[in-house]
């Protein structure tokens, strides 16, 4: 290092940038843990979501009939249905311990009446066994459920016809549903938290410098001898967040970057769904992001700048860490669409504006204006408190 | 020229100093001797600006330094009582980031660490890293530090805490060094012998007030006692408990 003369704010920057370029904690939170973390465990998590909803819809649906003797149209039904049928002879306790064991997903249980209530036109009873709380085969009982009811009416039509009664009489609606989630909207709902972790990657990597330029500093005993030196209060907080702005923007590019790459092994094609996340998209999140780094590097800074040990700043910033989540969290418990207003929120406006980038959605120049302004604003006002205590004596400690 | 008169200072209910005035000369060595907690550290603190005195003021070359700071503390270099380095840099980078801070300039740099480096004997160990240094080493490069931008006064808050005796020896050679270029040298301490050996002038600081402010010649002969021990025993009462 030569050091020229510089501005005191530079020359702290400099200082922080390339003493922590010697971290091998630095780094690896900066450049490694924090922005690959979140594109890895995405990746992973998306591709074997959807690779069992995508099984799951390919498969026939498999269904354990016992009692099949009483309700040879029935199973005929369900055979034409596609549906496997395994025939067995279960009594309805041992359907229930079949279901509850496992090893049986769905049982469908037809008593002994059947037939004779089913000849007699009286509702002949069904008995469908599964367990709701597993997700995967309360999908196998509801399509039961409808195949079951899709018998159900169609038995009912034919004997109203045989009564010389129209059928379409039992029919008073006829329900056509549209749904209009386009491929990417429905990609979005999967890749929702994606957001958080780019927000999270951001903060991870300015991380150790924020508590290195402060605690640390007071930690290793360097901090009296610093501000004994003629150099405003305001230039040294200036260039220790600077220095944090840096390794949040090194860790925000490497976050993106890895998300792209990830993007490429997700099948993300194979539900019909397209996530709009090329290159493009990836340098359009940098920018919506980019007035949050500030924020952040001032919210970590500040909050450092009160505690007296390494340990102790950890504690409090891993607290911070979470702080942007409140927002997206109180936005999808209240599935906020959206709107300008929300753009005076940071975590909460990028969160939304990179929504819309993924979603292929128009995004209004305004709200990105906004978006930026109110983080920066923030930003500028955390800067100014931290410098503030900086200058009081309480710094020393 | 440091001067100090009638500071002033009150951390709640505690008054850590309570009227303190004294100065310190070009070209002596002067030494604030008091107990720990007596408040030399305050007193310190307070000449170098890191402090604000609730009364009183305090100058380095007849520039305030609550008034003009900046102005004040580029004649003033400072060894705190927590002197640490930044692990990751060098010897050199270490002192290169505070001269660059004091805004020397880069020509003049180069020749100034050298001298520097040589005076205090850190060629060994100037291009290493400073995170395995020991005491000694460390002091050394806190002072060169302090010392880099040339300044005429420096002030030290216990120096030789930590260091063993061939360090507290360089150090000692430094500090006649620095005072026989005419410099104003002020440092505390709480060991009598390296006071007597070294000073030129003696405040005595007990419970936040200047209990004498002499040559170490005049306390020993106002006080009448044999050895230099007792007559700084005399001075602080035998309450204060000095080593």
């Amino acid at each position: 290092m030569s050091w020229t003369k510089t501005p005191a704010l530079f020359t702290v920057f400099r200082k922080e940038f390339l003493e922590n370029l010697r971290d091998r904690r630095t780094l690896i939170s900066a450049l490694l843990f924090g922005p690959l973390f979140g594109p890895l465990l995405f990746s992973v998590m998306v591709s074997r979501m959807l690779n069992q909803s995508v099984a799951e819809s390919d498969e026939p649906l498999r269904l354990t009939i016992s009692g099949s003797e009483h309700a040879p149209g029935l199973t005929g039904y369900l055979v034409a249905q596609g549906v496997k049928v395994t025939i067995e002879r279960l009594s309805e306790n041992e359907a229930r311990a079949a279901v509850r064991a496992g090893s049986a997903q769905v049982v469908v249980v037809i008593p002994d009446d059947y037939a004779s209530r089913f000849t007699a036109a009286m509702p002949a009873p069904v008995l469908l066994v599964a367990d709701s709380t597993d997700s995967q085969t309360r999908k196998s009982a509801d399509r039961a459920r409808s195949m079951l009811g899709g018998y159900s009416s169609t038995i009912a039509q034919l004997r109203l016809q045989i009564r010389g009664v129209n059928p379409l009489l039992s029919v008073p609606l006829a329900v056509n549903e549209v749904d209009v989630a386009t491929p990417t909207g429905r990609a979005v709902v999967v890749l929702g938290f994606m957001t958080y972790f780019v927000l999270f990657a951001m903060l991870m990597g300015g991380l150790y410098l924020a508590i290195d330029s402060t605690a640390g500093e007071r930690e290793r005993g360097s901090l009296e001898a610093l501000l004994s030196l003629p150099v405003a209060r305001s230039s040294l907080v200036g260039g220790k967040i600077l220095a944090t702005c840096a390794y949040m923007c090194i860790s925000l590019a490497f976050c993106l970057t890895a998300f792209v790459c990830a993007f490429r092994f997700v099948p993300l094609e194979r539900l019909g769904m397209s996530a709009n996340l090329g290159a493009g998209t990836a340098v359009l999140f940098f920018a919506i992001c980019l007035p949050f780094v500030p924020l952040g590097a001032a919210l970590m800074t500040f909050v450092a700048s009160f505690t007296r040990s390494y340990r102790e700043a950890q504690t409090y910033l891993t607290a911070v860490l979470l702080v942007p989540t409140l927002p997206i969290a109180f936005a999808s418990i209240y599935s906020l669409k959206t709107n300008s207003s929300l753009m005076w929120i940071p975590s909460l406006s990028q969160h939304l504006l990179m929504t819309s980038a993924l979603k292929d959605e128009p995004i209004a120049a305004h709200d990105v204006w906004v978006s930026a302004a109110a983080s920066l604003g923030v930003a500028i006002v955390l800067t100014v408190l931290t410098a503030r205590h900086w200058r009081r004596e309480t710094m020393l400690g | 020229m440091i001067e100090a008169s009638h500071l002033s200072k009150r951390f709640g209910t505690i008054e850590a100093v309570r009227d303190v005035s004294f100065s310190a000369r070009d070209g002596e060595i002067t030494g604030i001797l008091g107990a720990n907690g007596a408040g030399k550290s305050t007193c310190l603190r307070m000449v170098y600006g890191v402090l604000t005195p609730d009364s009183g003021r305090a100058s380095v070359d007849g520039i305030d330094i609550l008034g003009e700071t900046s102005k004040a503390r580029a004649h003033l270099g400072v060894l705190p009582h927590a002197a640490g380095l930044y692990g990751n840099l060098s010897a050199r980078e270490n002192i290169e980031y505070f001269a660059a801070l004091q805004g020397v300039a880069a020509a003049r740099l180069k020749p100034r660490i050298a001298e520097l480096s040589r005076l205090l004997g850190m060629d060994g160990f100037l291009e290493r890293r400073a995170k395995g240094f020991s005491q000694g080493q460390r002091i050394k490069v806190a002072l060169a530090r302090a010392l880099v931008h040339d300044p005429g006064n420096i002030v030290l808050d216990e120096p030789t805490n930590g260091l063993d005796v061939m360090a507290i020896r360089s150090l000692r050679e430094m500090l006649l060094a620095l005072k026989q270029q005419g410099r104003c040298v002020l440092f505390s301490s709480h060991v009598m012998q390296e006071v007597a050996a070294l000073c030129d002038r003696v405040v005595i600081i007990g419970h936040g007030r200047v209990l004498a402010d002499e040559t170490v010649q005049a306390i020993r002969e106002r006080s009448g006692a044999a050895s230099l021990e007792e007559a700084f025993l005399q001075v602080l009462g035998d309450t204060e408990g000095v080593s």
